[in-house]
């Protein structure tokens, strides 16, 4: 028997796809042309996306081929050891603060000079999973409204990433 | 923001390739970034279509607004400051149950339309965040991801033995980050209503 989170992980979509299609079916929808539907809206957003990502990773690139990157891990590690943080991930959780598709760019560098399945790639996927970009989030739904006082939300902000990295790197450096 | 996070990335790499004597490494890792980049939109739009697809057939047999009904005694807890019946409800439901399913793209213009009522209700100064704009953004910030979808996707993509392996953590990690937003947001709604009497 596997244990709880990792039956749980091989269930979850399955279960999902099976409630979703059992409740397509009792609302004796036309499922299959919902399904293309919103599969046209999906390819849709992935082609939109392609731009800023390959903007990003050309970045990403650029500075791994420098050596910028082992030059910026290498004099973070000293920091990092002690908190038992893993130095590779600190640009891609500084970076995920800013802008999601730039972090994107840093965790797919991470899998490809670490793998995916690493404590390292494991804990990047976890933090990727658990955080959302603050500064973008706050100005654009602040900005909607003109708030220029944001007042504690800052601070929450940081807090629940806080708690979210540090979860990761409880659960993804422990097991890998 | 992006424009200069993304100068400084190339303007350094550039600069630091050329003292580490690491710049003909440069021109070949940004054309062959870009063509990684081409292999791995392909993979997304497999999984996106896949995903968006099957979200499309909840939504339209009821699944995902039956989830957002089953939201509200909890949004009632989170925001006591919102009427019950107000339509700021039905915009902060839409929008966590998108961000909860992995439908991130989705949930922002709920988002929006929620931040537009709650403006209504703001009894703040209009510059000033009111307690339950503060709390909708730092539970939206703390990341409500369920499923990550597109993580799941990356992973299969750069050759991980079972990309899927990561949701169970992935959904203690996210809880425990929610959690902790939560937390705040509540500490700070209260210590604030004291203060103000």
């Amino acid at each position: 028997m596997d244990n709880p989170l990792v039956f749980f992980s091989k269930g979850l979509i399955p279960v999902i796809l099976l409630i979703v299609i059992l409740s397509g079916l009792t609302a004796r929808r036309n499922l299959y042309e919902d399904f293309t539907e919103g599969a046209k809206d999906g390819i849709r957003t992935a082609v939109k996306i392609l731009p800023t990502l390959a903007g990003l990773m050309i970045g990403v690139g650029i500075l791994r081929a420098s050596g910028f990157l082992d030059f910026l891990t290498d004099g973070l590690s000293f920091l990092t050891e002690k908190i038992g943080f893993p130095s590779q991930l600190v640009p891609m959780v500084v970076v995920k603060m800013f802008s999601s598709s730039a972090a994107t760019g840093l965790l797919l560098d991470v899998y490809s000079q670490y793998g995916t399945d690493s404590r390292i790639g494991t804990t990047a996927s976890l933090i990727m999973s658990s955080t959302e970009t603050i500064f973008y989030t706050m100005s654009i739904y602040f900005m909607s409204v003109k708030i220029k006082k944001t007042r504690w939300t800052l601070a929450g902000a940081l807090t629940a990433s806080l708690a979210g990295v540090a979860a990761s790197t409880w659960l993804g450096m422990a097991g890998g | 923001m992006l424009n200069y996070l993304w100068a400084f990335m190339i303007i350094i790499g550039i600069v630091y390739g050329a003292f580490t004597g690491n710049l003909n490494r440069v021109t070949d890792a940004a054309l062959e970034s870009a063509s990684q980049a081409v292999t791995l939109c392909i993979t997304m739009a497999g999984a996106m279509a896949f995903w968006v697809g099957m979200m499309r057939i909840a939504e339209n047999a009821g699944l995902l607004q039956a989830a957002q009904r089953r939201l509200r005694p909890i949004l009632a807890f989170l925001f006591p400051d919102i009427p019950k019946d107000h339509p700021a409800n039905q915009a902060i439901a839409a929008n966590c149950i998108s961000n909860i399913f992995g439908l991130g793209w989705a949930a922002t213009p709920a988002g929006l339309e929620a931040m537009k009522y709650l403006q209504t209700l703001n009894r703040q100064t209009p510059e000033r965040a009111s307690n339950s704009m503060c709390t909708f953004l730092v539970l939206n910030i703390s990341s409500l991801q369920l499923i990550p979808v597109n993580i799941i996707a990356y992973r299969s993509q750069y050759g991980s033995v079972d990309p899927a392996s990561i949701l169970g953590m992935a959904v203690v990690a996210t809880s425990v980050s929610t959690g902790a937003g939560i937390l705040f947001s509540k500490i700070m709604c209260l210590t604030g209503r004291r203060k103000h009497g």
